[in-house]
């Protein structure tokens, strides 16, 4: 399957009240590709993300998931394909369970009862949180709703998986626990994230953006070890710098 | 601990001892609806200076507390929270209503006094069943049984939807006014120009949460229409419990059993 890709060319979004978030992004993620998406606050990698399912429309440039472009014919069938997992996991979990949180998506999608109910219990137990699933959402401790949140993108068998800050508020084990939870996975993925340490776990590729323009693209390892680039980011990078230096021995 | 953090605790109490695992709790949401509404009607429908009939209706919500394994002093003391507003309801009919309805002994009892405790038997077993219901089915799944029993779906759809953001609004109120206690040292009382600012905010931060709840609807293909996967299922536990309270309430409604058991009490003696 080699039409999973991700697209975006030219892209340019300026926010109704005039800020001019994205200016000529591009890059392409083929199948597969885990790539994280780097930058300080306000660089613009949530405007960016909310492009890649066709929340936000840019203001030039196009967006194109597998073979077709992004427009508002395809629109249901890129949110199908692309799984997006929001950063503050009650915005995600609105329903009052989480059985039916999970089946919230397919439901939608049309799919038949039967069917609906296996991909409940298959998204769940992917997870690790089938136990969970009659629980009420605002029962749940951060780190299991973090895991439904994911649940509730896989139970629509997404091939891509965009996600926001996925690791943020969580403690060590919670955090190590979904990094190997998401290194599981085959889908390609695009995490948008402060958290270099992970990134160095999961992301073969790293795109860094500042002020709304790509300022590097390329293998993390490398990306990581230039020094200069990340201090103009203004990323705090001492920590994954000593990570990468330490990964590069291992390697 | 402030006011509204005891409020949230209680609430999820009674979302807990909804997970528990007892006959009450396993039968289908519907017929403990439908059980519910018929005693709520019967305890509503006597005359206002009823007190006798409506004593032996005290027998349903006691034996489903004992069936349901639920703290009974827990939800006592919430009625007891809500009494006072009931309170100012009757407290003016005894002065109002002074007409001598009958004797007991040399005491006579006026109208007023009887509407009065009639007003508070009444408030105490509706509300106690609604508290039962709550308890032992949670509110999730009323609302779907609600739903399946062909409320609009717009309606059920909304108070799913209130039910699980009141907790995030709750919290997030408890953030504030913790970060508000914090900072303003001897001065006890929120003032009401902080108060205003304090609402204000809370407001805008529900708006952003809106606007960000509808984008993770949006990115799973939400078209308008909400759809919710419930199977229930209706077996002979769910007809026996409901054919048995439907036959107990509608004898103790239509029967005067107070006057039958006084009979027999008279008679022995």
């Amino acid at each position: 399957m080699s039409h999973h890709i991700v697209e975006a060319k030219n892209l340019e979004f300026s926010y109704p009240d005039d800020t001019h978030a994205l200016h000529g992004i591009s890059f392409r993620i083929r199948h597969g590709e885990s790539v994280a998406i780097v930058g300080a606050n306000g660089a613009g990698k949530s405007t960016l993300l909310l492009h890649l399912n066709g929340y936000l429309t840019p203001t030039s440039g196009q967006v194109r998931i597998g073979d077709f472009p992004l427009a508002k014919e395809t629109l249901q069938e890129v949110r199908r394909t692309v799984g997006m997992v929001f950063q503050d996991p009650d915005d995600q979990l609105f329903m009052s369970t989480v059985y039916d949180d999970v089946a919230f998506g397919p439901l939608n999608l049309g799919l038949p009862m039967d069917e609906v109910h296996g991909r409940v219990l298959k998204a769940l137990e992917t997870v690790g949180v089938l136990e969970l699933k009659d629980r009420p959402s605002h029962r749940l401790s951060s780190g299991q709703k973090r895991r439904v949140a994911i649940a509730t993108v896989l139970s629509m068998s997404p091939d891509i998986l965009v996600m926001d800050e996925p690791s943020s508020g969580l403690d060590p084990r919670a955090r190590r626990q979904l990094i190997e939870l998401l290194k599981s996975f085959q889908h390609s993925k695009i995490i948008a994230t402060h958290d270099l340490d992970m990134v160095l776990d999961i992301c073969e590729r790293t795109i860094i953006i500042n002020a709304g323009k790509i300022e590097a693209d390329g293998p993390t390892a490398e990306i990581f070890q230039n020094e200069k680039l990340l201090n103009d980011c203004q990323e705090k990078f001492s920590f994954a710098k000593k990570s990468a230096e330490k990964s590069s021995i291992n390697i | 601990m402030s006011r509204i953090e005891t409020v949230y605790y209680d609430l999820g109490r009674l979302d807990l001892l909804a997970d528990k695992n007892t006959f009450i709790h396993r039968l289908d949401p519907r017929v403990k609806v439908v059980t519910t509404f018929l005693f709520i009607i019967y305890v509503i429908s006597f005359s206002k200076y009823e007190i006798t009939r409506l004593l032996p209706f005290f027998f349903f919500p006691a034996l489903l507390i004992g069936l349901a394994d639920l703290p009974f002093g827990f939800l006592l003391r919430k009625i007891a929270l809500v009494s006072p507003f009931v309170l100012f309801i009757g407290i003016f009919n005894p002065l109002l209503d002074k007409e001598i309805i009958f004797h007991f002994g040399s005491l006579q009892v006026s109208g007023g006094w009887l509407s009065f405790i009639s007003i508070l038997l009444r408030f105490t077993l509706t509300l106690g069943a609604a508290l039962i219901l709550i308890a032992t089915t949670g509110f999730p799944a009323i609302c779907m049984a609600l739903e399946k029993m062909g409320t609009p779906k717009i309606f059920t759809v909304q108070l799913l939807m209130l039910y699980r953001y009141l907790f995030v609004l709750i919290e997030e109120s408890i953030r504030t006014i913790r970060a508000y206690t914090l900072r303003s040292f001897s001065r006890k009382k929120l003032r009401y120009e902080i108060f205003k600012q304090l609402l204000g905010n809370l407001l805008l931060r529900t708006l952003d949460r809106a606007q960000r709840i509808h984008m993770a609807m949006l990115s799973r293909a939400f078209t308008g229409e909400i759809k919710v996967a419930r199977n229930f299922s209706f077996g002979t536990s769910e007809l026996f419990y409901l054919a048995g309270g439907t036959v107990l309430l509608t004898a103790v409604r239509f029967i005067d059993i107070s006057a039958i058991v006084g009979k027999l009490i008279l008679e022995a003696g």
